[in-house]
């Protein structure tokens, strides 16, 4: 009963983010590279300030899995790395918290090049 | 005719606008995504994989199946209506890496799949890392006080 109690959450606070950048797109025109752009720098904000960590709590996948779950992981990061490394850790901290997603998208994307022929625009 | 007949006139012909269905797609796919990867959370947990591990698992789990499915041509025929379902999980920073990887093949290893897969995701480190530093640096600056 818990586990669908966590679906839920997830499916309705992943899904409010994603109603939230397709009123971008439709209403502003705003690019889907913007929009990523938008949602990283928002989710470091958003981290920095305190609000994004309950939301996780709460939420938890669909907090973490939307690009400002991204922004989240290196903020984090960097908050941990400075507390252990003094001000270096700003510089260090970031890609330990994001470093299994950007690692996984170089290595998956390149293989996928090597093996897969681009498909012609339907 | 005045402006505002104009106004009416032109509002009138317009498009009507796909927004609410837009909307509902995004909310579903993307909520989907959300709660798939909520599933496979707890279906690594149950497998005893450490939490830190799991969590990290998760991400990588949604990237390789993005990655596979753009690989295979399907990615683009259910972004095509999720719209920002698809985009603003982590399964749109994935395609956003495969899709460019794939179509400049034949630009070489190098300046094709190499160069162009950071077209998009490019940009999203840059910005994510310039927020990131700066807040490392402000939240050490706090803590001397």
């Amino acid at each position: 009963m818990e586990f669908l109690l966590h679906l839920i959450k997830a499916f309705v606070v992943g899904g409010l983010f994603c109603v939230l950048a397709q009123i971008l797109i439709d209403k502003t025109m705003l690019t889907p590279a913007r929009i990523l752009v938008l949602y990283v720098s928002a989710g470091v904000l958003l981290t920095a300030v305190g609000l994004y960590k309950p939301l996780v709590d709460f939420a938890g996948c669909g907090a973490t899995t939307p690009l400002t779950g991204f922004g989240y992981s290196l903020a984090e990061g960097v908050r941990k790395a400075v507390d252990e490394k003094g001000l270096i850790g700003a510089l260090t901290g970031g890609f330990t918290g994001a470093s299994g997603g950007i690692a996984a998208a170089i290595t998956f994307g390149y293989l996928f090049a090597l093996l897969f022929r681009s498909h012609p625009k339907k | 005719m005045n402006k505002k007949a104009y106004g009416e006139y032109v509002k009138a012909r317009m498009p009507k606008s796909p927004l609410l269905k837009d909307c509902a797609f995004a909310f579903l796919v993307g909520g989907l995504i959300c709660s798939l990867a909520e599933s496979l959370l707890h279906l690594y947990l149950y497998w005893k994989i450490p939490e830190e591990t799991a969590k990290t698992l998760v991400p990588v789990t949604l990237v390789f199946v993005s990655a596979l499915l753009t690989g295979l041509g399907v990615f683009d025929d259910i972004a095509k209506f999720a719209g920002a379902g698809t985009l603003v999980p982590i399964t749109g920073f994935a395609n956003a890496v495969a899709a460019p990887a794939i179509e400049n093949k034949s630009e070489g290893l190098i300046m094709g799949v190499g160069a162009k897969m950071f077209t998009i995701a490019g940009p999203v480190i840059v910005y994510g890392t310039l927020c990131s530093v700066v807040y490392g640096v402000i939240y050490w600056i706090v803590g001397l006080f």
